[in-house]
């Protein structure tokens, strides 16, 4: 077991030098510079915006720019964001409690909608429970995020004027106004990236707990006479779920991630909303930064569902 | 009416025989509007300073929290490092210039105790050194007294290249004395009539010298105060997230009687324009919200809500497009559009006439642009002390159709005219932007039925307004026909905004294609014209260069001004701002406030 993670952390390696280079050479191809908008002022010299692109280092080649970059990564050097001039490491940190607050609660959700839902809908297939839950399902990630998303500021912003739409990171209010505000204004992104997820889930759970369903052993739990209760959460559930486990497993870098789209709807700050201004400003270190700490966390959770899968399931062995 | 009698009547007015109505009336029936004969009597030094509109400013304070909505958000605060107005925004909320400029294209005192005039020995008469006297008893927010030396301190910080301060460009060709602690001197090199630009609006934002003494140079990024800023301005700085959210508290020391009006001060980023709007116009979640680049007509349905009004400010941005004067087809050592080639067909005074006459401005106005694109004839618009009258646009396809009958075009069997084997086809480009897009189909629409094929060819923004030497798609190398984007003015002068087309500024190879005059446009007369200018300490002749320059280059039809790109914003009924074109959104902070 310790071999095999330690195998595959060493394979890890050259796929994220891989990953990191490929990134960073197109960011490199892409077109731009984080002065767009001195282009057109009158006022800027244009040998200022010149300078001022020499000093970010922008017309050295792109393979000098590379390594100056991989070697400051390694020393635990992020870089600093040219647009805002603050360190990379710090921009991210300062982002990552609201990001982490905001998907973590909406795959919570996700979860507590896809689990009991997915399994009574298979417990009893085409009942109408199974095809109501079904239909919701369907329609509940056919619908983009950003779609549902505008749709309930109408609906709840707009319209009723029940729930601001402009979320605030800093709430000045303490205590449990600030827990009623928070709430207030954190319901509809966590609803809108909750059940797009939670509908996705459904459908899989659904599929896990169906497969389970027919096989030997719960008809064995069911003539032994153990009550139905028991038999699906003992016996069904808890076989149904492996795989379900690593699907969330493999979910969990978005939470770190941030939601691109959401986030701009609802004007977030989190890692996604950084990530996208960054991309529009040609910001290269703030975008190699949140890119490449994605990527690992994609190959550490990777490796992390496949040894839970054989935690979970004793017959898969990775001697 | 020629400039001397013109000077005539405005020394009557100085010296009493003629009021000031008679003088607006006389103008008006010479076609002078009322308002640049004010102006007119204003820079010659015949209206009292104290002509501003008394202001209803309340007497009490504590005007509970001021909520201000950016959909992006200020990522830096230190004006010296602002690349966009967000970022001068969010660092002017904190620091203040010597002085702002008004709507009305004059300056206003802010942390200079008066504007220097002729009058009171402010400004040289040899026009080389204008002298600001400091406000005294200001305090920068932590309690040490704002003095020259921190005015000097701005000028060597901004200067130094290592710095690599993008207010270089009003610093670095200035040398300033400080004359005594209240007192500090811009030296210039030549004589220089537009002498307000050091220390003035959005680039003279002046950051204390105690706290940033340490930090010059190249190791200016350091400095803790980048991103917590002490300034002299209304609003203390609290709390600020780079991109999202800027806090301030009102300051209680601010040195203006009776000001801030509110206790708090809060600017939002993030999202997008429409929303904004609807947060403050619709829901009222905010009390302001900046530039709204929103179509018309949604904001129209807006403000019938009620809650909120939208406010058009003119000023100096313009939507033209340019006909290019090089052969873009042409590879000259290395270059198209060389300098020693013509275009085949634009080069021709008649197909530019045409041209001209096919771009329907008022179609564009009132079914893309709305308010916030009023129809031009015009390059120079603001402040009406420059705006020429002699320049007229008019949309006709038959006229257009007649001028290029006469001048030997004569359309093929697919309809598209030529003469001499040279068929009138073109690329027109421009950025990736709704209203273009929309804009290049009305014209491309109206040229074909005048037998001009034009293709049109749209580049990403961050593409066509790069710097980047290895593209081709960039609007500085203008490698087609024709294109069309905005430009911007933000001092009320044109000297800066008129080098466009001065030939020593011509975008080319041997200057990475930095050099300003992008349409490649050559000619004595505006040169002449611009250097005079640049030397020209009479006000009056000055601005009589600056409107003949607008109407050789408008009248060459090289460049075809479409519509004026007015500063357009949203905000509560409820709140009464002080804004201006010619300065940043937050650059009279200090004079809002709120009724019930």
């Amino acid at each position: 077991m310790t071999n095999y993670v330690v195998r595959r952390l060493l394979i890890a390696i050259p796929s994220l030098l891989g990953i990191s280079l490929i990134l960073f050479t197109v960011l490199a191809l892409a077109p731009g510079d984080p002065f767009e908008e001195l282009a057109t002022n009158p006022a800027i010299p244009p040998d200022v915006r010149a300078a001022l692109r020499a000093s970010l280092g922008l017309d050295d080649p792109v393979w000098t720019r590379y390594f100056s970059w991989l070697t400051a990564m390694l020393r635990g050097d992020w870089g600093y964001s040219f647009v805002s001039r603050v360190n990379v490491d710090q921009l991210i940190l300062a982002r990552l409690p609201t990001t982490l607050a905001i998907i973590g609660a909406s795959q919570i959700l996700a979860l507590a909608i896809a689990l009991p839902v997915g399994v009574m809908a298979a417990t009893r297939p085409y009942s109408i429970f199974d095809q109501v839950a079904n239909t919701l399902a369907f329609i509940g990630f056919s619908l983009p995020t950003f779609f549902t998303g505008l749709l309930l500021i109408l609906l709840f912003s707009i319209t009723l004027d029940w729930l601001p739409f402009v979320y605030r990171a800093d709430l000045s209010s303490t205590g449990w106004t600030w827990l009623w505000e928070q709430v207030r204004q954190s319901i509809m992104p966590v609803a809108v990236l909750g059940l797009f997820q939670g509908a996705a889930w459904t459908r899989f759970v659904r599929s896990a707990v169906l497969d389970v369903i027919r096989l030997d052993h719960v008809t064995t739990a069911r003539a032994k006479g153990l009550p139905e209760g028991s038999v699906t959460l003992r016996h069904i559930v808890r076989n149904a779920l492996i795989p379900v486990v690593t699907l969330v497993a493999l979910q969990m870098p978005t939470v770190f991630g941030g939601a691109i789209v959401t986030e701009q709807i609802f004007r977030i700050p989190g890692i996604g909303s950084l990530l996208i201004s960054a991309i529009l400003a040609n910001d290269t270190p703030v975008i190699m930064a949140v890119t490449f700490v994605f990527a690992i966390l994609v190959v550490f959770f990777n490796l992390l569902a496949d040894v839970i899968y054989g935690w979970l399931d004793p017959r898969i062995s990775y001697s | 009416m020629n400039e001397d009698d013109l000077r005539q009547m405005i020394g009557r007015v100085q010296r009493g025989s003629l009021s000031r109505r008679g003088f607006v009336k006389r103008m008006a029936a010479v076609g002078l509007t009322a308002p640049m004969a004010t102006q007119l009597l204003a820079i010659a030094g015949a209206a009292p300073a104290a002509a501003q509109t008394a202001s209803a400013y309340p007497a009490q304070r504590g005007g509970g929290a001021l909520k201000v909505l950016y959909w992006q958000g200020a990522t830096l605060l230190n004006p010296h490092f602002a690349v966009g107005t967000k970022d001068q925004d969010g660092s002017r909320a904190f620091y203040e210039p010597l002085a702002g400029w008004a709507q009305d294209g004059t300056l206003e005192p802010i942390l200079a105790a008066e504007i220097p005039s002729r009058e009171n020995g402010g400004l040289a008469e040899d026009g080389r050194s204008v002298t600001w006297k400091l406000k005294r008893g200001v305090k920068w927010h932590d309690g040490q007294d704002f003095t020259a030396d921190d005015a000097v301190f701005n000028w060597e910080y901004a200067k130094d290249p290592a710095t690599a301060s993008v207010t270089t460009g009003s610093y670095r060709d200035v040398n300033v004395v400080k004359v005594d602690d209240h007192t500090v001197r811009v030296e210039f090199q030549r004589p220089t009539p537009f002498w307000a630009d050091a220390f003035v609006g959005s680039r003279g934002m002046i950051v204390p010298k105690h706290l940033f003494k340490d930090y010059t140079g190249a190791k200016s990024r350091d400095a803790p105060t980048n991103l917590r800023p002490v300034g002299t301005s209304a609003y203390k700085f609290a709390d600020f997230q780079p991109g999202d959210m800027l806090r301030g508290e009102a300051n209680r020391n601010y040195h203006m009687p009776n000001r801030p009006f509110f206790d708090t001060l809060e600017v939002k980023g993030g999202g997008d324009a429409v929303s904004a709007a609807r947060a403050v116009m619709q829901t009222g979640e905010f009390d302001y919200a900046w530039n709204m680049q929103v179509e018309d007509e949604i904001l129209k349905r807006l403000e019938a809500n009620g809650r909120g009004k939208v406010n058009v400010l003119p000023g100096g941005g313009i939507e033209f497009i340019q006909l290019q004067t090089r052969d873009p087809w042409t590879e000259v050592e290395g270059e198209r559009a060389h300098m020693s080639t013509t275009h085949p067909t634009l080069s021709d005074p008649a197909v530019r006439q045409a041209l001209s006459l096919l771009c329907d401005r008022n179609a564009l106005e009132q079914f893309i642009y709305g308010r916030g694109g009023p129809a031009t004839a015009n390059f120079l618009n603001n402040p009406p002390r420059f705006r020429s009258e002699n320049m007229k646009f008019e949309f006709s396809i038959a006229k257009a159709n007649e001028i290029l009958d006469a001048a030997g075009y004569v359309r093929a069997r697919d309809g598209v005219r030529a003469k001499d084997g040279k068929r009138l086809k073109f690329v027109f480009q421009t950025s990736i932007n709704t209203p273009r897009q929309r804009t290049q189909a009305v014209i491309k629409q109206a040229a074909q039925r005048a037998g001009i094929e034009i293709e049109v060819k749209a580049v990403t923004a961050s593409v066509f307004f790069s710097s980047d030497v290895a593209n081709p798609d960039t609007y500085t190398k203008f490698w087609s026909d024709i294109q069309m984007y905005t430009t911007t003015m933000p001092q009320a002068d044109p000297q800066l905004f008129m080098n466009q087309y001065v030939s020593w500024e011509m975008s080319t190879k041997a200057n990475s294609w930095q050099g300003r005059n992008i349409v490649r446009w050559k000619n004595d007369e505006y040169d002449a014209a611009y250097r005079a200018a640049e030397g020209e300490l009479d006000p009056v002749k000055r601005a009589a260069l600056f409107i003949k320059m607008n109407d050789l280059i408008v009248g060459s039809n090289h460049v075809i001004p479409l519509v004026g790109r007015p500063t357009v914003s949203a905000s509560l009924n409820t709140l009464k701002h002080k804004l201006s074109a010619w300065d940043l959104t937050l650059g009279f902070l200090h004079e809002w406030y709120r009724t019930a």
